[in-house]
């Protein structure tokens, strides 16, 4: 048993927490019914689970491998799975029905989303940029780019590629130098270099949608001066058939340190490849195709950069849930050691209090950092779909505080949770034909790509928490402070230990959102010096607040559900997870807090000789 | 053609299954149910039927409580036409269960009923051979390769000495074993159709049949615990143990 989705929590949380209930009111979000989104989570849990979970390790061992003529093969079995996930037609799940998809919320998608990347993280890239494209393309296309590349995209049956990274363009986008060329034609001619090209060269699709940030030659330098234009592997013939080969061609791939499976591909563009020739001026390049308007492509990026940030950060969520679902299979197995208290013979190691304290470290982080990705997804589907104006405006503010949130504290938890995970392996935890290194490996570029950590938490301190004075954040830990009271009122010994725990984490959220606010002008380097700590303070409370009305909800279903809930471990094991984390990880904030509103002196002091 | 696959809702089979503390069942509250395997496979023979152009209408009819009707939504999901829910509070036993499947056969007119030839839950395999009596029509049970012409349906079974190929005349009643076919993965554009796919919904009184347990369940318990394995000396022991101990031999 590699990868059993964790239906059950996914479940509780978008129904609970999320409220699917209320979401499937929405207009456009009818179909979304509880049975519905059942019936989808148990069939795409089974495809997950038995299709692309076992291809995981053998993809890392195998690796994607180039060949002399650009070609790139994937490891065995990817090609045919990849096909079996087009056909079931699970790259359509949140896209418009127009173009082939099923125009589910993104509360549903989110679920996939942490199903395919805990089964299969390298697999699970290659429509996760596709997405990006795809939205791309239907948020800034024409409609005969629509038309063209979508309905192929939503099938899979062509995948979609990002192109950003320059060799001196990384986390600063505006110097990027890659040239595109206006023909007469209204097409352009586009040269240069492209590095870090997620699944930018494979055999499991019949074409590569890539899309590419370059400059035209009048514009002006800078991020003003950037555009965006759809770049295809073999151009498309005006009947949709397949024609040219373009000029873009996969100079090498990398050796990571995970994610091996995927391609991270070079890409060249405009090297007197392909079928294209040169444009009718004479300039060489790839054949490509503007979107939206010149020098906005980096403002086009943006609004992919949310949903793709947002996914790396359910990436986080599912790697640490199968680290732990593999740590625990290990615990139960793994006989070493008499129980401290004494025991006639040796023990499962899971009878050994530290490593309960580790398991219970992994279980509740995940949950935690689920339920808060659940949550903004749902802020997400109200943003777009609630018929009142100022109730869209405060979910999308609510939304976009905790992108970075979610792109940045599950993917720092995740590597916490997979470190862990190879520690309850011991010593066969450092062999990797265990398989837990791999989590490892694997998860390590999560709090990279899409913005290091430290993007996500200038993007929460500058765009989200100053700029609006910190009303944001102020208003979640209103909610915050509701959930208290409720809690306050319970005469549950559980949930008054959660109570104070979370009082005393929300007021040291609230002090460093007062700290942030209040010294952006006076004193801005100290509060970018914490502002990592500041993400995930606002990570860990948001978390903890979380797992609290999950307790709550779990109390309510044990006091006056049905028999069967009465009677159910999930609502018990749901209310020890939430008191596990506020005693173990909601007192982080303490410290958290210390870091950020009276650290900045340490962190600056030195003068660079002094490194 | 119209092919009938009767369902059965399960516990998963990735269940560990408990016995219910009284000792009067196994325990289902809280416990992940779903369509049974072998029903599965019935249900993906029917498609191919049907894709093959040989069925034109497939029929899910399941029987028992209310939310039998997810299992129908499955088999619906799958690609089933229509679906029929018999509904009841009842504990059913295999002759219940065929006499409402009768009753539905009578009312369908099926040219064939597929359905697993057994349930994981109480392995009763029973339920196929009772309705192809009930019904008076020919049954092959066991079935790991199914290809019907000319009214006939042509079946190779598997059975204790190897594999048995027969050939009966449509209607039939036809159950299947485990090699049959590998199921298909129900895909997202399924799972959302089938939400518009009707579903019927009788009572057994409705269908004239009193679903009366016949059999009386006294206890249920767990098997006895596997006892740790001995060393012998030697083969004399073995052959000894084998035959007067273990009584195998």
């Amino acid at each position: 048993m590699s990868y059993v989705a964790p239906v059950k929590d996914m479940k509780f949380v978008i129904k609970e927490l999320a409220g699917l209930n209320t979401l499937n009111q929405l207009p456009g979000c009818e179909d979304a019914t509880e049975d519905t989104v059942d019936a989808i989570l148990e069939e795409n849990a089974k495809f997950c689970g038995d299709v692309l979970a076992p291809l995981n390790w053998s993809g890392d061992v195998e690796h994607s491998v180039r060949h002399a003529d650009g070609s790139v093969t994937t490891p065995k079995g990817f090609k045919e799975a990849f096909k079996q996930f087009g056909e079931g037609g699970w790259q359509g799940l949140h896209h418009p029905v127009d173009f082939g998809g099923q125009g589910l919320p993104k509360l549903v998608a989110t679920t996939g989303i942490e199903m395919i990347n805990s089964a299969n993280l390298s697999f699970a890239l290659c429509p996760l940029l596709s997405d990006g494209a795809i939205e791309a393309i239907l948020l800034t296309g024409t409609e005969q780019q629509r038309a063209t590349y979508l309905p192929n995209m939503v099938s899979a049956k062509w995948t979609g590629t990002m192109n950003l990274t320059e060799p001196q363009a990384g986390s600063d986008l505006s110097l990027v130098r890659s040239r595109a060329v206006p023909q007469p034609d209204a097409s352009y001619r586009i040269s240069g270099q492209k590095i870090f090209i997620t699944w930018g060269e494979h055999d499991m699709a019949e074409n590569l949608v890539h899309l590419v940030l370059a400059r035209t030659p009048t514009a002006p330098a800078g991020v003003k001066g950037i555009s965006l234009f759809i770049c295809p592997k073999f151009l498309v013939n005006p009947d949709g058939s397949l024609g040219k080969r373009n000029d873009v061609f996969c100079a090498s791939i990398e050796h990571k340190l995970g994610i091996k499976a995927s391609p991270t591909a070079v890409l060249v563009f405009g090297d007197g490849k392909g079928e294209v020739g040169v444009g009718a001026d004479g300039t060489a390049g790839a054949v490509g195709y503007l979107v939206g308007e010149e020098n906005r492509g980096l403002e086009y990026m943006f609004i992919m950069m949310n949903a793709a940030r947002f996914a790396v950060g359910m990436q986080g969520v599912a790697v640490a849930e199968r680290a732990y679902q593999k740590a625990v299979s290990f615990a139960r197995d793994r006989v070493q050691g008499r129980a401290v208290e004494g025991s006639a013979a040796a023990v499962t190691i899971i009878h050994h209090p530290d490593v309960r304290r580790m398991l219970m470290t992994m279980r509740a982080l995940t949950e935690a950092a689920r339920a808060t990705g659940y949550i903004a997804a749902a802020a997400s589907d109200a943003a777009h779909h609630h018929p009142d104006a100022a109730v869209r405006a405060d979910n999308q503010a609510f939304y976009e505080y905790l992108v970075p949130i979610v792109k940045g504290f599950s993917t720092e938890m995740s590597l916490e949770v997979a470190s862990l995970g190879v520690q309850v392996h011991g010593g066969m935890g450092f062999i990797e034909e265990t398989g837990a290194a791999q989590y490892y490996r694997d998860a390590r570029i999560l709090t990279i790509y899409e913005g290091t950590t430290a993007i996500q938490a200038n993007d929460l301190v500058g765009r989200k928490t100053a700029r609006d004075g910190g009303k944001t954040a102020k208003a979640i830990i209103a909610q915050v402070r509701s959930t208290e009271a409720e809690l306050a009122a319970s005469n549950h010994a559980d949930l008054k230990v959660i109570c104070d725990q979370l009082g005393r984490a929300s007021k040291a959220l609230e002090d460093a959102v007062e700290f942030v606010a209040g010294s952006a002008k006076s004193d801005i380097r100290a509060v970018y010096a914490g502002s990592v700590p500041y993400l995930m303070l606002a990570g860990v409370v948001i978390g903890g607040w979380n797992m609290a009305r999950a307790a709550l909800v779990a109390q309510a279903k044990i006091a006056a559900g049905t028999e069967a809930e009465k009677r159910d471990p999930f609502y018990a094991a749901k209310i020890k997870t939430a008191r596990f984390y506020a005693d173990h990880i909601l007192t982080r904030a303490g410290g958290l807090r210390a870091s950020i509103v009276g650290g900045a002196e340490g962190v600056l002091a030195l003068s660079e000789e002094q490194f | 053609m119209k092919v009938l696959v009767p369902v059965k809702r399960v516990v998963d089979y990735n269940v560990k299954v408990r016995v219910k503390a009284d000792q009067t069942g196994v325990e289902t509250a809280n416990v992940k149910m779903s369509m049974n395997p072998f029903d599965e496979i019935a249900v993906e023979e029917a498609m191919r039927l049907k894709e093959a152009g040989i069925a034109t209408e497939v029929i899910a009819v399941s029987c028992g409580v209310a939310a039998c009707g997810e299992t129908l939504r499955t088999a619906l999901a799958i690609g089933a036409d229509r679906a029929i829910l018999v509904e009841t509070d009842a504990d059913l036993q295999p002759l219940a269960v065929a006499k409402l499947l009768a009753a539905v056969c009578k009312k369908e007119g099926p040219g064939l009923v597929i359905l697993g030839k057994q349930a994981i839950d109480d392995d009763a395999n029973q339920t196929g051979q009772m309705l192809a009596a009930l019904m008076g029509w020919p049954q092959a049970t066991f079935a790991s390769k199914v290809t019907i012409a000319d009214g006939k349906a042509q079946v190779t079974r598997e059975v204790d000495g190897g594999l048995e190929t027969i050939k009966i005349n449509l209607p039939a009643i036809v159950t299947t074993d485990l090699r049959l076919n590998e199921p298909r993965y129900v895909t997202l554009p399924n799972i959302m159709k089938a939400k518009k796919k009707p579903m019927e919904n009788h009572k057994p009184a409705d269908l004239g049949v009193d679903v009366a347990p016949r059999l009386k369940t006294l206890k249920v318990t767990e098997p006895p615990k596997r006892s740790a394995g001995i060393k012998v000396p030697d083969i004399k022991t073995l052959v000894d143990k084998l035959k007067n101990e273990a009584k195998v031999i």
